[in-house]
């Protein structure tokens, strides 16, 4: 914990390409990530922004090839000091109960695990330690995949669409709950194309457009009309959610 | 009887109340529509001694001259009673044959039941464990031959392997010839039990093994394998530990399901092995047209595969909680049932875990 401060994971010329081809699915990216910081992953819908979280844990289709380099504090990046926080809830395991499932994850950590403290971390109560995931709602289900997460005791988190189908008020807790982490001391790649949601937590939003790293941009840039940001496509992406955002505000109750 | 098994119960009993006279009747009609004469097969050859007199004397004093419904109200009252009749070809109580001949059938079936579902189970979960590898063509083969072999055939083949050639186990009996029950070690029982129990569990290991196997294969390669192995569980494990219970749930039904094949492969089992049990003393009855001992096995099947049917769901629920009954209201509306049950689910987690405010 001490020497966390100056950790950092790096990835250089990350390139993802189908075998048989020149042209690259994904990349070249670079970005650089350091501990209690989180770095925002953005780009429309098949962009590759899972791709490149199945690239970090080496669990990419075999007809896909990666390149590039990936390393933690200048030593080869292994899986198994990351987690994964993935987009679907499939991904608890429907014949467990929530406890035992906290527990399966818990068996990498090298620390004691307490499934009720961690559940409390992700604001659920202990009660819901005993449900099966069929009892869960959209919200819940997501927490206890950040409580997977957390269970690992990884100091590294890829967090892939967490407000995904979430209503506004759950999205923004879980949102809160993340810089929670961050503030820990966890660094956090977040993927989302929720962008506005996404500047509330990331210190720096990297832009892709068709696989392509168009842009990386301190947060800070995102603000007015987007004057900040460099390149056509990260504005417009920018507007857009201004755009979209400000109707949102007004018409909130036909939200369900 | 709130609980969720409470309720599958409650469910079942009702059932009941329908399927065990509909049974009966059914049972019934069957077997006064067999066309042996029970009058023939009872004096057997000396047939021709006896005059049509006699023979009317006969089917008098066994009431075989009232007209069919008659005769199962007979029967009825005297089953309600526990009076189950006399057996013809036994000259005892049906149900001192029972008696008598359950256990036997009871240790064949109940080790053939266990040994097919160990193996079959623990073959089927290292066959999906070795997915596509040699192991798992092995065993994906074995299955395949096993299911479209006739069980008479396999126990003919271990006969001639392993009793006439090997002259390893005895083929027939439950004890070796001249020694009767008091005397016999419980090794020499066991010992006349390995054959009749290879053949009558072989057959059922078949499709356990494709069932589990395909059931396992499923949670592998699904979504919360998948995240589990990213996170450092190892393939192994993964099989073992929290694919067991998506293998064990239809290695439960499937095999609680086939208790009825059971019955039939006991049948063929003791009647090829000579083994003392309700198997052998089913053909006997019905060759010898003993209505009442075979009306008697007959009930004795049924409750057998209701409880075993009765079991296999409440197992089911019981390892895959998404099968348990709900609560009535929450059943009740059947039309919207889908979205409706959703929206309360929800409802009832979310009262139960007050969702906190946004700090």
């Amino acid at each position: 914990m001490k020497t966390q401060q100056m950790m950092s994971l790096q990835v250089e010329a990350l390139t993802l390409t189908m075998k048989g081809h020149s042209q690259p699915l994904v990349g070249p990216l670079s970005w650089r990530l350091e501990a209690g910081q989180c770095m925002g992953l953005v780009g429309g819908s098949g962009a590759g922004k899972s791709l490149v979280a199945d690239a970090l844990f080496q669990a990419l289709p075999a007809e896909i090839e990666c390149q590039g380099r990936m390393t933690l504090n200048d030593a080869p990046l292994s899986p198994l000091s990351m987690a994964l926080m993935p987009q679907s809830i499939e991904a608890l395991d429907p014949l467990a109960p929530v406890t035992q499932q906290i527990r399966r994850f818990a068996r990498r950590n090298a620390e004691a695990v307490d499934p009720t403290r961690l559940l409390a971390q992700v604001q659920l109560e202990a009660e819901a330690g005993a449900l099966f995931p069929h009892q869960l709602s959209g919200g819940m289900a997501r927490r206890v995949l950040l409580a997977l997460t957390l269970a690992t005791g990884a100091d590294w988190l890829v967090i892939d669409e967490p407000t995904l189908g979430l209503d506004p008020t759950v999205a923004d807790q879980l949102i809160q709950l993340l810089s929670t982490l961050k503030a820990q001391g966890k660094g956090v790649l977040l993927i989302s194309h929720d962008l506005v949601r996404l500047i509330q937590v990331a210190d720096e939003v990297m832009i892709l457009a068709s696989g392509q790293q168009v842009e990386t941009a301190p947060v800070a840039a995102f603000d007015g009309s987007g004057g900040g940001l460099k390149h056509p496509f990260s504005r417009a992406l920018w507007q857009a959610q201004q755009w979209t955002q400000n109707p949102l505000t007004i018409h909130q109750g036909d939200e369900r | 009887m709130n609980s969720w098994w409470g309720r599958l119960m409650m469910k079942r009993l009702c059932r009941l109340v329908w399927l065990l006279p509909l049974t009966a009747v059914l049972l019934f009609t069957l077997v006064s529509l067999a066309p042996i004469d029970p009058v023939q097969a009872y004096v057997g050859a000396r047939m021709s001694m006896i005059g049509p007199e006699q023979q009317a004397a006969i089917e008098a004093a066994w009431g075989l001259d009232q007209p069919g419904w008659i005769r199962f109200f007979h029967w009825l009252a005297h089953l309600v009673q526990g009076d189950l009749g006399d057996s013809i070809s036994y000259n005892a109580p049906v149900l001192t044959v029972l008696v008598e001949r359950f256990p036997a059938s009871l240790a064949l079936m109940g080790c053939s039941f266990l040994a097919a579902f160990v193996v079959g189970s623990g073959l089927g979960v290292l066959a999906a464990a070795c997915q596509g590898r040699w192991p798992d063509r092995l065993i994906r083969g074995w299955a395949m031959v096993i299911s479209v072999s006739p069980g008479f055939w396999i126990a003919l083949l271990f006969i001639s392997i392993f009793a006439v050639q090997l002259a390893w186990l005895p083929s027939c009996c439950a004890l070796p010839p001249g020694v009767t029950q008091d005397e016999a070690h419980w090794w020499q029982y066991g010992r006349h039990l390995v054959l009749p129990v290879l053949t009558l569990s072989i057959y059922g290991t078949g499709p356990l093994i494709l069932h589990v196997r395909q059931r396992l294969i499923g949670f592998l390669d699904g979504p919360s394998a998948r995240h589990l192995r990213l996170h450092g569980m190892s393939s192994t494990r993964l099989a073992l530990g929290p694919g067991s219970r998506h293998a064990l749930g239809s290695a439960v039904t499937v095999h609680l399901a086939s208790i009825g094949e059971l019955f039939g492969g006991s049948v063929l089992a003791e009647t090829i092995f000579a083994w003392p049990g309700l198997g052998q003393a089913t053909v006997k009855a019905a060759t010898g047209a003993d209505a009442p001992l075979l009306l008697g096995i007959a009930l004795v099947t049924v409750v057998v595969v209701l409880l075993g049917n009765l079991l296999a769901d409440i197992l089911a629920a019981w390892v895959d909680p998404r099968l348990r009954i709900m609560p009535q209201e929450e059943t009740l509306p059947r039309l919207k049932r889908l979205p409706w049950l959703k929206a309360s689910a929800r409802l009832k987690t979310a009262s139960r875990l007050k969702v906190e405010p946004k700090s």
